[in-house]
């Protein structure tokens, strides 16, 4: 993706958007890029904890925006990834502190002074004013889905918005797929999801169990082995513009599996 | 008939839903809207032609959200 600012978004909530956002920061830092991820979501903020760095949030981006603070003591330099920066969010104050024009002058100000290669901006759930804000300065988006059906609903919402703004590069981070339930029919495969939503994955990332360790542990899961950390890496390099191969998440049309659906398996 | 065969593969009754509220939610309109005009739609074709089959549907096409409605006219009227 050419764009440096990407906004991750859904429309709705649970789906991933933070766990995204979080890793594919990581991942971007690791692969060597100046990365700072920005938490939107005034009041209820959480790209912090799941991160593993709440411990160390002073001030923030409501702080920078009121002259309260410089960028610089806003933002917290990750330890474990060279070059990944977390902009938290406020916890105390609403959403209305934060408006999108003058977030648009801080997110130009990170690119300009700050020198960052790519701002990734969580997105809040929904599709009021914190979206709003939260696109405003995006060039690019990820809109991250799960194969069901009242995520493709808001996400198909949220693209119809984002594509009525300035926002020219949006893809799909399909989420939280299960192999076994595309193999068997009973999930929507990668194409089908294009077909539905008419807009390209740039990432498939497995329903795993390691994700919810690695954020009990506040550790992005790219810099450990499992699949979905493994799938958050490759979907990164994707980002960078890499050609990286998908396993095959596709509906199993063989005979064996007609009978096996014939006799209740799959 | 062969049900069977579809048992198990409930996405493509997902992916049928799915593609029909997008159009309703693409086009800005509700549902039920629709389906008031299609049972007027329907009844006056009735009057006209009392044995017809027509279907009545919304789908998407392209960019825009497209109303079409198939009147087939089993028995043409009579020539004179």
């Amino acid at each position: 993706m050419d764009a440096k600012v990407i906004v991750v978004t859904s429309g709705k909530g649970g789906v991933g958007k933070t766990t995204t956002t979080a890793n594919i920061g990581a991942a971007l830092a690791k692969l060597g890029e100046k990365v700072v991820v920005i938490d939107v979501d005034v009041g209820l903020r959480n790209l912090d904890v799941v991160m593993g760095l709440e411990s160390r949030v002073v001030f923030d981006l409501v702080d920078v925006l009121e002259g309260k603070c410089r960028m610089s003591q806003a933002l917290i330099r990750d330890k474990r990834v060279e070059n990944l920066y977390l902009l938290p969010a406020s916890q105390t104050r609403d959403k209305d502190a934060l408006d999108p024009e003058v977030f648009k002058t801080v997110v130009q100000g990170l690119l300009d002074e700050e020198k960052f290669d790519r701002i990734l901006i969580d997105s809040p759930a929904g599709i009021e004013a914190g979206f709003r804000t939260a696109a405003a300065p995006a060039k690019g988006a990820l809109v991250v889905v799960n194969p069901e059906v009242s995520s493709v609903r808001d996400a198909d919402r949220i693209i119809g918005l984002l594509e009525a703004g300035q926002v020219s590069e949006i893809r799909l981070v399909i989420n939280r797929l299960r192999p076994k339930m595309v193999a068997s029919g009973n999930m929507l495969s990668e194409g089908d999801m294009l077909d539905i939503l008419g807009v390209k994955p740039i990432g498939i990332v497995p329903e795993d169990e390691g994700i919810i360790v690695s954020t009990n542990v506040g550790e992005p899961a790219v810099l450990g082995t499992t699949q979905a950390g493994l799938a958050f890496m490759a979907t990164a390099r994707r980002i960078r513009g890499e050609e990286v191969p998908y396993p095959k998440y596709e509906e199993d049309k063989g005979f064996w599996a007609a009978l096996k659906r014939m006799f209740g398996g799959g | 008939m062969f049900s069977w065969l579809k048992r198990g593969r409930t996405k493509e009754t997902l992916k049928d839903r799915l593609e029909l509220v997008l159009a309703y939610d693409r086009a800005k309109i509700p549902p039920g809207k629709v389906e008031a005009l299609r049972n007027d739609l329907l009844e006056v074709v009735q009057r006209y032609f009392p044995s017809t089959n027509s279907k009545i549907e919304i789908e998407q096409d392209g960019e825009s959200v497209v109303l079409t409605a198939s009147i087939a006219i089993d028995e043409p009227p009579k020539k004179r």
